[in-house]
């Protein structure tokens, strides 16, 4: 790719948001506009997938609603989302779970994958012990 | 008949608006541009135009009128050279040896995109005019590709002028209208135009403001 390219895509890039992959739950909060009225409305779902690369990654979110499957795709990097949490992160073996389609109820469930948390916790005080330190 | 600047298509990407939608854009390095001369109607020329110089040109495979040419008008000597059409009262707003950059344009603006189109060679009529060429099956041989007939029998015994048959394809002169100018990056000479503009990577594009603007009623 074009270094300039490149260049122009960093400004969009949003490095705020968690790591996440498919399989792992979240709740993405996604700014609507409506007139000249905004809200935030709350997509909750499985990430089936990411795809794509760069400033142009985009990922695929997947619910039931009312009995009906349900998938949004969202950019990454898209400005329009306001926050994005993990809910739980799922312990699945490949990229794309798009066998969940087919799925549904027990079937359609994904174990969760216990993320180690002494790691986290040990960086989470490592930065408070750079904060002290500064 | 407006005011243009010469740039290089970089490639596209996409860019987001300030309302978060995501948006297709094609990058161009455009300018800074020199003013090489400036044509006046009243003058030897007979006519209005600016002649802008793009890029820095390369010596060696200059001749030596041309490198003359540059030297008398005190500018370095420039790798593309394009005469661009302007009123009079456009023409004023350039001086020779001036440049003009990005600056000319504002996110927003609708802009024309002229340049040349990506030559595809000697095509066949599938690729160049989108013909369906025959059924691979039912026992069709030799002609899958083919565009069929071409005209009648005895009467008017010619092929009519303007068939469509296979030859060069691409590499013309394209011109797309109203295109928005999504963003304009002066620090680093960059235009993001929304949309496709004609030609491959790094080939030579101008980029003028929009001449067939439908203006608003009661405006």
């Amino acid at each position: 790719m074009h270094k300039t390219i490149q260049m122009l895509d960093k400004i969009h890039l949003r490095l705020d948001l968690p790591k996440f992959d498919a399989g792992d739950t979240v709740k993405v909060h996604f700014r609507v506009r409506e007139g000249d009225k905004e809200r935030i409305q709350i997509f909750e779902g499985v990430v089936i997938g990411r795809s794509g690369g760069g400033a142009h990654e985009s990922f695929t979110v997947r619910k039931i609603s009312y009995n009906v499957g349900v998938e949004r795709v969202f950019p990454v990097n898209s400005p329009m989302i306001a926050a994005l949490e993990i809910v739980q992160h799922g312990r699945v073996r490949r990229a794309k779970l798009n066998y969940l389609r087919g799925l549904k109820g027990k079937a359609a469930k994904i174990r969760e994958k216990r993320v180690r948390l002494p790691s986290t916790s040990v960086s989470a005080s490592a930065e408070a012990h750079d904060d002290a330190a500064s | 008949m407006s005011v243009a600047i010469i740039g290089k298509k970089i490639g596209m990407t996409q860019f987001f608006d300030d309302l978060g939608n995501r948006i297709p854009a094609t990058v161009v390095h455009a300018g800074p541009c020199t003013v090489v001369k400036v044509k006046s109607e009243e003058g030897r020329d007979g006519y209005d135009a600016v002649v802008l110089g793009f890029g820095k040109g390369r010596l060696k495979s200059m001749t030596k009128p041309e490198l003359g040419i540059f030297e008398k008008l005190g500018v370095e000597a420039p790798e593309v050279v394009k005469e661009i059409r302007v009123t009079q009262d456009e023409a004023l707003l350039y001086t020779q040896g001036s440049q003009v950059d990005v600056t000319l344009f504002q996110p927003g603006e609708k802009v024309d995109v002229i340049g040349d189109s990506r030559g595809r060679g000697f095509t066949g009529v599938m690729k160049r005019h989108g013909m369906h060429g025959f059924p691979r099956t039912h026992g069709v041989h030799e002609v899958q590709r083919h565009g069929g007939s071409i005209g009648n029998r005895t009467w008017p015994g010619r092929v009519k002028k303007g068939t469509k048959m296979p030859g060069q394809h691409g590499n013309t002169r394209h011109t797309i209208l109203n295109l928005k100018v999504v963003a304009v990056f002066p620090a680093q000479n960059l235009i993001l135009i929304e949309g496709g503009i004609p030609g491959a990577p790094n080939s030579v594009v101008t980029v003028r403001k929009a001449i067939k603007i439908r203006l608003k009623k009661n405006a």
